[in-house]
């Protein structure tokens, strides 16, 4: 019997029974998936039986007892639980990742029109900026910046003071700005949602305005007056009042200086951001470049001819076509960046790997339950964006035959 | 179709259960960990990544310490031949988890013996070979001199997972200190954030500070504070459920204590085969079958001071000698005023 | 306040060479001034209060390029430059910060890296310049290159990649018939060849631990081992998603979404810490086995959303034409669908690869030493204190070498397909 003949007296097999060959490749999968997680989850069992080991999450509950370095928005200390010390490095994760993709899409967005400026000093630069950032590896980006650079910053006795003006200081433990205290601040807040849904239903009534009669308002304008306007009243009569607390260089030895006050924003932080940023701005620019270069050119002519000036044609044709096929890679990059801020567990950045996938795990011990936590954490916020990213691709998609 | 069905149920049913067994049985065996060491050859011991005067390989890479020689003793008690170790650099982080998942086979990593993680992560403990507390250091221009100088605002350096981390927090809570907790994974790190004046503390067990301070740019410029604020007794780790394995590396240890309590020494080991006291016969192999008791030859334990040498030896070369630690501190023998008090190898 | 310049009249044709010559020493004496001021601590304009001595330079020179911006001026290199730097003030702004950027950063940069510093010796001692101290790479080259790996034996991993380079640069030049052979000699028979050249055991050769495995020549064997393995995985993964049968689609969606799901440093950890716990106590898995296996399945997720990207761009057609041709699900596929769909995907494989290279890095973070790894072993090496700075660059340069030449391979790549159709 040759291989032909086995083959085909195989497939005349199947062929003669549909429903077997539905079903048993769909058996079988299963069959062998059900299998490799039998065969881990026994082997676990009996290795953690042996180590007198066991399994559960009520670790969870149980006193920390080490301190993070960095915890805004949630008071602990090490009194507070497992589960608290899970959520501070998930929001630290949350303020990196946010800071990140903000100052990557700027950063990106500026990098990659310039990509196509005429003038050939600017594309120049921001090529060769690209080409840089784009193929030295993550990692190295951020050691260098926080090993290389951030450290070689001044100490706080010697730190530098922008502009001389004692507001905001710069040294090797930090940044420091001032921190603004608010009195009434829920007004102020109130104060500044009003003027946006003011201005947003007021934008409705310009649109429809501009429909029947052709009038056009000076809406840049109006908008401007009322976001000013509004909260600047809820300061002069409302009662709201902002004060700031300054940093101070306080002496705690004879060489240790600290600023107390303000807000901190420690180096880690710094070069976490900045490391994320600069590297996944380039991949930003590259789709922002392909984006734009995408847009035919008979859009720009037949926009140019019917009398829209460069800046509308780019604001009102290039852009809106532009940017459906810039975000969907650009919400790929996100998804990237936040999952690239794990690499804080190199530098001491408390992010959720660093504090729950590192401290916490190396003082229970339980391998299996913190890294399954940690691994579901970043699926779910994956799964978010992917979710999100999908429903805005089936909505602007370009319906084909 | 539902034929295919249950063949397959049943097919599944048998290998799950051939499973059972072969993995069952595989687990009951006694002291794998030696029949594994005696077949390759070699004790799989892992170490710290440089720390001198405990684990620390020079240039060519021959590794010193007195972690290193907890290691060679077993060596030469089970194969033989005390150079006949592989050692592992492990991180604070990645230490426990090597040795669960059966990496190394000991952990001689200056670890220090709590509770927790004696019982709750499957570790066992086996001794101690090295007493000790935390401690701080400082610049010496920073004017400290104690820790009573500490004020709020203060950052600190220190190991990821480790008891210094707990401990800090500890301390600097009892005295109302607030401070700023910098944690790094390798304890390189940890040393450079320190020298470039990122933190202005520097905390871990004070037999590291005084091992650290060789590795930082002006050595001369740093004092560690006097103030112990924890006990830390370093000793050797290996995993849980191998009591044969255990008794071994207990012993070995032991054995290098008690030498050097009856004045056995690498140079007189053999001259004492004929000593009047039985307890020192015994330490040598010449009487008694301590050996088969461990599953070893008798010869185990004259191998051990021989080779590597008895605890004082290994202190000297290691830490004193080299300018550490000159002083034993609480790691002498009891009967000169320390700590170390092994039970009796008999 | 650009019309007040204009007291000469505006900068037109007929008053050319007034212009131009009036342009170009305004602008000349602006850089002039910038490279008085920067490097050799002079100022011409020292009368003027300081603020304004910031901006003089920016100032003459902004002024003499808008002399310059004489359109259509008849001179062909100045209408080119007009055209591109010039083509108003904003961009001569623009232009001109850059240019002064430059001037101020190359020169020091320059003599950081080339002329103040050390490339000839042996110990510290002999980094006496204020610049990059090469002596430190230098000396730490062969633990760069090889990691911990024994000096005596460092001969098996160069002729192991000797071997593959030599291979491969032959795959390029031979006919069809030997390339098959040239490939499948390579996918099968070299592994074997390579892991036993460079682990040792057998053959007489010395076991060398993987432990001792490290630096460049450890990025290149988890990256290739790693690109092997998780090309026939994913294109499995990639065929399974698109299958019919709903469990299979299921699983390899789940599969894939888990896997692009979570960060590699989790994997690693998981590969590192977790993964011995589901071996059986006898099993022991290497700590590299471990982790290649890991990022190869990471990868093949990756690398199936690439191949899925080509097989959904061939036209339903195909499907159409070969299966009223009666071919099987599987004939169909090897036969016509992948070699096409291949085909399409080989710049989205070189990206893949690209970044798998650039992802080896984190594999310190478990422990395992490759090229960054041993320059921070090195850097914390008490005698080569403080030399970071020199350690990252050439990290940097190294990676930035391989990657942007993989890059441009893959960009030839790309236009050679595209014009294939």
């Amino acid at each position: 019997m040759n291989l032909k003949s086995t083959t085909s007296s195989i497939s005349d097999f199947f062929y003669a029974r549909p429903k077997l060959k539905y079903y048993l490749p769909q058996a079988l999968t299963i069959f062998f998936i059900v299998f490799i997680f039998g065969y881990f989850s026994y082997n676990a069992q009996v290795n953690m039986d042996n180590r007198g080991i066991d399994f559960g999450l009520r670790f969870l509950g149980e006193e920390s007892s080490f301190d993070i370095q960095f915890t805004p928005f949630v008071e602990y200390d090490g009194t507070k639980s497992y589960a608290t010390a899970y959520l501070v490095g998930l929001i630290n994760t949350i303020i990196v990742a946010s800071i990140g993709i903000f100052f990557a899409t700027i950063l990106g967005v500026v990098i990659g029109i310039s990509r196509l400026s005429p003038n050939y000093l600017i594309a120049k630069m921001s090529e060769i900026y690209i080409e840089i950032f784009r193929n030295v590896p993550l990692l190295l980006q951020l050691f260098f910046w926080y090993f290389a650079v951030l450290r070689a910053l001044p100490l706080p006795k010697d730190a530098i003071n922008f502009f001389n003006l004692d507001v905001s200081f710069l040294s090797i433990k930090g940044l420091y700005v001032p921190r603004f205290i608010w009195t009434n601040g829920s007004l102020f807040l109130t104060s500044i949602i009003a003027s946006i849904i003011v201005i947003f239903f007021l934008f409705k009534f310009f649109k429809k305005e501009q429909e029947q009669t052709g009038k056009q308002y000076p809406k840049f304008f109006i908008s401007l007056a009322i976001i000013i306007v509004l909260p600047l009243l809820t300061f002069l009569i409302g009662g709201v009042s902002l004060d700031f607390e300054y940093p101070e260089l306080k002496q705690l030895s004879a060489t240790i200086f600290n600023f107390q006050g303000g807000i901190s924003i420690i180096p880690e932080l710094m070069a976490l951001a900045l490391a994320l940023s600069l590297y996944t701005a380039t991949f930003i620019a590259e789709n922002v470049r392909a984006g734009i270069e995408g847009i035919t050119r008979g859009q720009k002519e037949a926009a140019a001819s019917i009398g829209l000036t460069p800046g509308q044609t780019l604001k009102l044709v290039v852009m809106p076509q532009a940017l459906r096929i810039i975000i969907p890679p650009t919400t790929n990059q996100y998804l990237n960046l936040t999952k690239n801020s794990s690499l804080a567990a190199a530098i001491a950045y408390p992010d959720l790997v660093l504090v729950f996938a590192g401290t916490a795990l190396m003082q229970t011990g339980r391998a299996i339950e913190i890294i399954s936590i940690t691994m579901l954490s970043y699926l779910s916020l994956s799964i978010t964006i992917s979710i999100f990213m999908n429903w805005y691709n089936k909505k602007i998609a370009i319906k084909e035959k | 179709m539902l034929k295919y069905l249950k063949q397959l149920t049943s097919l599944v049913a048998v290998i799950a259960v051939l499973f059972a067994f072969t993995t069952e049985s595989m687990a009951a065996k006694k002291s794998k960990t030696l029949k594994n060491t005696i077949k390759k050859g070699f004790v799989r011991c892992g170490v710290s990544q440089g720390l001198p005067g405990f684990s620390n390989a020079d240039a060519s890479g021959n590794w010193t310490g007195v972690d290193v020689d907890v290691c060679r003793a077993v060596a030469a008690a089970v194969l033989g031949d005390a150079s006949k170790v592989k050692f592992t650099p492990l991180s604070a982080k990645e230490r426990f988890t090597a040795l669960i998942a059966g990496e190394i086979d000991i952990l001689s990593r200056n670890t220090t013996w709590t509770l927790s993680r004696d019982a709750d992560i499957g570790l066992t403990f086996v001794g101690v070979n090295f007493y000790d507390g935390q401690g701080f250091m400082v610049r010496k221009s920073s004017g400290i001199t104690s820790t009573s100088d500490f004020k709020s605002g203060l950052s600190a350096c220190v190991n990821i997972g480790t008891t210094t981390e707990l401990n800090m927090r500890d301390f600097f809570t009892a005295n109302g200190i607030t401070y700023e907790p910098v944690v790094f994974e390798k304890a390189d790190e940890v040393v450079a954030a320190y020298d470039s004046g990122r933190c202005d503390t520097y905390t871990t067990d004070k037999s590291g500070l005084a091992a650290q301070r060789t590795k930082l740019s002006n050595p001369d410029d740093h004092i560690v504070l006097p103030e112990t604020i924890s006990k830390e007794p370093l000793g050797p780790v290996v995993r849980q459920g191998d009591a044969v394995w255990e008794d071994i590396v207990r012993w070995s240890l032991n054995v290098m204590i008690e030498a050097e309590e009856y004045g056995i020494t690498s140079a007189n080991a053999d001259a004492m085969k004929t000593s009047e006291n039985p307890q020192i016969k015994r330490l040598v192999g010449a009487e008694g079958e301590l050996g088969a008791a461990l599953g070893l030859d008798n010869d185990w334990s004259l191998r051990i001071i021989k080779q590597v040498g008895n605890y004082g030896e290994s202190y000297k070369r290691n830490i004193a000698d080299t300018g550490i630690l000159p002083t034993r501190g609480p790691n002498e023998l009891w009967t000169k005023g320390g700590l170390l008090y092994v039970p009796p190898a008999r | 306040m650009i019309e007040n310049l204009n007291f000469l009249g505006k900068p037109s044709k007929d008053k050319l060479n007034l212009f131009v010559s009036m342009g170009i020493f305004l602008f000349l004496l602006g850089i002039i001034d910038l490279i008085l001021n920067s490097f050799f601590e002079t100022n011409i304009t020292s009368i003027l209060p300081r603020w304004l001595n910031y901006f003089t330079p920016l100032l003459f020179s902004f002024i003499g390029l808008h002399y310059i911006r004489i359109e259509l001026s008849g001179i062909k290199i100045l209408d080119q430059l007009n055209k591109n730097i010039n083509s108003n003030w904003f961009n001569a702004i623009l232009s001109l910060l850059v240019i002064f950027v430059l001037i101020k950063t190359i020169p020091g940069l320059l003599n950081w890296l080339f002329f103040d510093a050390n490339f000839i010796g042996n110990t510290k001692e002999e980094c006496t310049g204020d610049g990059a101290c090469w002596l430190f790479i230098r000396f730490w080259i062969t633990r760069f290159m090889y990691g911990l790996y024994p000096d005596a034996e460092i001969w098996r991993i160069n002729v192991a990649f000797l071997m593959l380079i030599g291979t491969v640069i032959t795959a390029f030049f031979v006919g069809p018939k030997i390339k098959k052979y040239i490939i499948i000699f390579l996918l099968f028979i070299f592994p074997f060849i390579a892991i036993n050249l460079i682990s040792g055991g057998n053959f007489g050769l010395v076991w060398v631990e993987t432990g001792a495995w490290g630096g460049l020549s450890l990025t290149f064997i988890v990256s290739i081992f790693a690109m092997l393995f998780c090309f026939p995985i994913g294109m499995f993964l990639a065929l399974g998603r698109r299958s019919s049968y709903p469990v299979v689609k299921y699983a390899s969606i789940g599969f894939i979404e888990f896997w692009r799901g979570v960060p590699l440093i989790t994997v690693l950890f998981m590969a590192s810490v977790m993964f011995p716990m589901f071996l059986p106590d006898e099993v022991f898995m290497d700590k590299l086995v471990r982790v290649i296996i890991a990022i190869t399945l990471f990868e093949a997720a990756y690398m199936a959303e690439v191949i899925r990207g080509g097989l959904q761009a061939l036209p339903k057609g195909q499907y159409d034409a070969s299966k009223s041709l009666g071919m099987g699900y599987w004939r169909m596929h090897l036969l016509i669908i992948l070699p096409q769909a291949l085909k399409i995907t080989i710049p989205g494989l070189a990206n893949t690869f690209i970044a798998l290279f650039k992802d080896t890095p984190l594999i310190l973070v478990v422990g395992l030493l490759e090229l960054i790894g041993m320059i921070d072993m090195a850097k914390a090496n008490p005698y080569w204190l403080g030399f970071a700075i020199e350690g990252y660059v050439f990290a940097g340069a190294v990676y930035w070498v391989f990657c942007f030449s993989m890059s441009r391979y893959s960009l030839s790549l790309e236009k050679k397909y595209k014009t294939d159709r």
